[in-house]
């Protein structure tokens, strides 16, 4: 514990405001640490949770419906395929209820019932509803909540927020995390910082796949640095590839985007019976559809976990039963629950008898447009077309990265002082995430976990006066990374990042995607290799240094993404198992289903950076002494 | 939805940083497909300056679905382009046909000085909120989120007025560039809720204050901030602005 007096003294570096840093900022700040917060956007309210659409778990049990912080824990852990740590998921379970309380004191404005109480729906993966949402657009609402508690402890003088600045590395003094070198992206300058501890909080990787449902600057950049700096990456080849995004409509495409998993509640999966079928979806008979979920896992239908409803899609369309121009994607309807939910609720309220379709539809459309309004418009805006009168298509993407720096249970990496909160860490989710955990987790990591495990360590620090960043290892490190984007803009080669980007994504999503193979990962990885060698002869980028220069900051990005790909195929070939999101072709069931192998697999991959292609794998042994290991059924 | 190309001429906002005069660019664009968003038609055209040595064209983006209020473009002499509630990011490039010219500049506002080509610095707005836009609850204070039960109509209200995305283009869209709409969403939020009761009128009125001190102009009522929201965020909140600043005893009309 460190006393308030003491805390003044003591300086966080906080690098990110998505839910984990802009809550971490919020409360330490109000503790009394002295902080100072990061973000590349030009407004800390602009990082990528804004985008979360579904909702957010926690175990309230408000339904009545037997939840309970055990079976949050319990669904999470079997939601991961037993590669989480018990001990990280059970603490987030425990939390999950003080996040909700917190967000509605400061304003959340949750979905409410007409009794104004809070309102839920369900998610895939579990069979209680504990997800609070606000319309499709929760992670917006949180972060709105999460940012103004961090503005108002700017304007109490306890946070000093940079804006459109980027962590270009970590420094580090006697082994401990003690600032960072950054660049102010307005103006090109770079900057030192110091603080006692150095919290990342910056997010996914998963652009390392060029196409993901990420936001366009998300990137490795803060823990790739770390990593380099000695921070063992936990799991990096664990991806979520999520089952239902808009599918990519040509060569042009700058990102995916997602429709919320929430719409599997009242949407139905399917496809054709008959292979290379014509017909217009609304052409097709009910009796000639194959709502393949439903029939391959009754007991959860819809609502199986993220993977399994992709892998799903993934097979019917490689067999042939893909629809719409490319043949990659499978429809997502919601004309049943339209009708027979929303329309006939709607009906009964008003008193209308024997209503027709017509009417039905009529009345469902105003339900379905508060739940899921946005998301809706959002679709049309994208395809052209109106999901409340034709089926959404939808084919899987890349979405979220379970791997991430490997942090202990009080979320500190392995170099001291350094933490790792919210996506960017590997903790919670094992090989899969369950929806709406990853709100859950962000805000669990800032507002409940890390102001408490932080004393442990600064209580020790209390002695260390600031060092000024005049210290030769502050010196070192800008000179470091000077020279490497010098380096970048000496190249002026005739390629541009955005090709060696789109390049590193094709080899990633070929080799490294949804189905993985020792052949293909091995190639995958000499490919990356040839790609480095390419982009560090051969790219361009214009403008200056001193500037605020996009394509320069673009160029480091993908220059980390290149080796970070490297390293997720290397951790992909050494785990000869299927679990969760990842699939190795070698081991699967007869049925086609992921075969885990907790004989030789049941650890948390660590790897510790060597040099130059070059890392060394330590292995954190996984205990499971509450939810014992069993064959994940969700049929 | 039928597909088709198109061949477009771009007139861009060119201004190399915050001390440059700026002028427009006309640039040709080729073989546009109406399938691409707005967005990746200046991907497109960026990709050939920088082949051809040029400087691309610097931008606010981010999430390119509508939601982080990065983007801010003044299209044709309306943010965000054409269609109703929507961004410059979700717009398609099926709005356009071959042969159009498109008029594209940044943000105009004293509040938001230009920083590089169609970038802007909004971080007035950020100030403002620091200003009051919040609800003074540490962390740990809180208790049962079912304690309080909040009237289903309210609480859709104070959604509706959350869903703002700090964009600015309200402001990019009034003569007077006044921040009213941005404000008034933020009071309308907390407002509308019991927990934002107990600061109400310190927030209205120290808000305001931040929105003068930062240059912004006044509301005349002209309603061009609410046609061009990309999240329909009504002139009603103005009113209710109006009314918490008069409960607070003062007045915003000067
Ligand atoms: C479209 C979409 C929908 C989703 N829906 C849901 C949902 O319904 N429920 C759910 O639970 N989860 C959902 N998720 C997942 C969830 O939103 C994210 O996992 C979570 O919000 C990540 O939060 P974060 O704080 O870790 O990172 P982010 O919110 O991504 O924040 C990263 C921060 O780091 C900063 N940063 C990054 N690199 C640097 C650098 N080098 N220097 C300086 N700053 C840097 C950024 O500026 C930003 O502030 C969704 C994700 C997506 C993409
Ligand atoms: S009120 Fe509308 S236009 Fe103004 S900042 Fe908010 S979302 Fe943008
Ligand atoms: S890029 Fe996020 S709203 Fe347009």
């Amino acid at each position: 514990m460190v006393n308030p007096a003491n805390k003044r003294k003591l300086e966080i570096i906080i690098v990110g405001t998505g839910l984990a840093g802009a809550s971490a900022a919020a409360s330490l700040g109000e503790l009394g640490y002295k902080v100072k917060a990061f973000c590349f956007q030009d407004s800390p309210r602009r990082a990528h949770s804004i985008a979360a659409q579904g909702g957010i778990n926690a175990a309230k049990n408000y339904q009545n419906d037997g939840d309970s912080i055990f079976r949050l824990f319990y669904d999470t852990v079997k939601g991961g395929d037993y590669r989480a740590r018990e001990s990280n998921v059970h603490r987030l379970a425990e939390v999950s209820v003080n996040i909700i309380d917190q967000c509605v004191a400061q304003g959340v404005p949750f979905a409410r019932e007409y009794g104004g109480l809070l309102n839920n729906r369900s998610f895939g993966g579990t069979q209680v509803k504990r997800t609070f949402y606000a319309a499709g657009q929760t992670g917006q609402q949180l972060l709105i909540g999460a940012y103004q508690a961090l503005e108002r402890q700017v304007a109490l003088g306890n946070v000093e927020m940079h804006s459109r600045h980027e962590m270009l590395d970590m420094v580090t003094i006697d082994g401990k995390a003690r600032g960072i070198i950054c660049r102010n992206l307005v103006n090109g300058e770079l900057e030192r910082h110091f603080g006692h501890a150095v919290l990342l909080c910056t997010g996914g990787y998963g652009n390392v796949f060029y196409l993901s449902t990420n936001a366009m600057g998300s990137n490795v950049t803060a823990i790739w640095k770390a990593h380099k700096k000695g921070a063992m990456f936990g799991n990096p080849c664990f991806t979520q590839i999520h089952p239902t995004c808009i599918p990519v409509s040509g060569d042009h495409q700058s990102k995916l985007t997602l429709m919320s998993e929430s719409l599997r509640n009242d949407g139905r999966i399917w496809v054709p019976k008959q292979k290379g079928e014509t017909r217009k979806a609304n052409d097709i008979p009910e009796e000639e559809r194959d709502y393949y979920l439903e029939r391959r896992y009754p007991a959860f239908g819809n609502l199986v976990p993220r993977d399994v409803a992709s892998r799903a899609a993934k097979e019917r369309c490689d067999a042939g039963y893909g629809v719409g121009t490319t043949k990659q994607a499978v429809y997502l309807d919601f004309k049943f629950n339209l009708i027979n939910k929303y329309g006939k609720a709607e009906a009964n309220k008003h008193g209308i008898e024997n209503p027709d379709t017509e009417t039905l539809i009529r009345l469902g459309k105003e339900l379905v447009k508060e739940e899921y309004g946005n998301l809706f418009d959002m679709y049309e805006k994208i395809t052209g077309e109106n999901p409340y009168e034709v089926p959404m298509r939808i084919y899987p993407a890349v979405h979220y990265t379970m791997g991430g720096l490997w942090v202990d249970y009080e979320l500190m990496t392995n170099v001291k002082g350094l933490y790792c909160l919210g996506e960017a860490n590997f903790s919670d989710h094992g090989a899969n995430r369950l929806g709406a955990s990853a709100l859950m987790q962000g805000l669990a990591d800032g507002y409940f976990v890390v102001p408490y495990t932080i004393g442990n360590y600064l209580a020790d620090e209390i002695a260390t006066k600031p060092i000024p960043v005049s210290h030769e290892a502050f010196v070192q490190t800008e000179k470091a990374v000077k020279e490497r984007i010098e380096t970048l803009m000496n190249i002026k080669g005739k390629q541009t990042v955005e090709s060696f980007h789109k390049r590193l994504g094709k080899i990633m999503w070929e080799k490294c995607g949804m189905a993985r193979n020792a052949k293909g990962l091995q190639e995958a990885i000499k490919e990356i290799q040839e790609l480095k060698k390419e982009f560090w002869t051969d790219v361009r980028i214009p403008g200056d240094i001193n500037e605020m220069n996009p394509e320069l900051d673009k160029a480091g990005r993908v220059a980390d993404f290149i080796e970070l790909g490297e390293l997720m195929c290397k951790d992909a070939l050494d785990r000869n198992e299927s679990c969760g999101g990842h699939f190795r072709e070698e081991s699967q069931t007869e049925e086609g289903e992921a075969k885990r192998d907790d004989e030789n697999f049941a650890y948390v991959s660590a790897w510790e950076f060597k040099g130059e292609s070059n890392w060394e794998l330590h292995k954190e042994k996984l205990e499971f002494e509450v939810a014992k290991p069993s064959q994940r059924s969700y049929k | 939805m039928e597909h088709y190309m198109m061949n477009l001429s771009l007139k861009v906002w060119r201004q190399k940083n915050a001390a440059d005069k700026g002028g427009f660019v006309t640039y040709p664009v080729k073989n546009i497909s109406s399938e691409m968003s707005f967005l990746e038609m200046i991907d497109v055209l960026n990709e050939e300056l920088i082949r051809d040595g040029k400087d691309p064209i610097a931008f606010d983006h981010d999430c390119r679905e509508g939601i982080c209020g990065a983007c801010s473009m003044y299209i044709n002499g309306r943010p965000h382009g054409p269609w109703e509630a929507n961004t410059t990011c979700q717009l398609h490039m099926r709005a356009y046909k071959d042969g159009d010219t498109i008029v594209i500049e940044p943000w105009r506002a004293n509040a938001f000085p230009v920083i590089k080509d169609l970038v802007v610095d909004r971080s007035s707005f950020d100030r403002i909120i620091q200003a009051g836009g919040y609800i003074s609850v540490n962390t740990g204070n809180a208790v049962d989120a079912n304690a309080i039960a909040i009237n289903k109509d309210n609480a859709d209200a104070s959604f509706a007025a959350a869903s703002c995305i700090g964009c600015g283009a309200c402001v990019a869209a009034c003569k007077n560039s006044s921040a009213l709409l941005f404000v008034s969403a933020k009071v309308s939020h907390l407002a509308l809720l019991p927990q934002g009761e107990p600061e109400r009128r310190s927030r209205a009125l120290n808000m305001v204050a931040q929105m003068d001190k930062e240059g912004f102009g006044s509301c005349t009522n002209t309603g061009a901030c609410e046609a061009v929201c990309p999240k329909e965020i009504s002139i009603e909140n103005i009113a209710r602005l109006n009314r918490e600043y008069m409960f607070a005893g003062a007045s915003v009309s000067k």
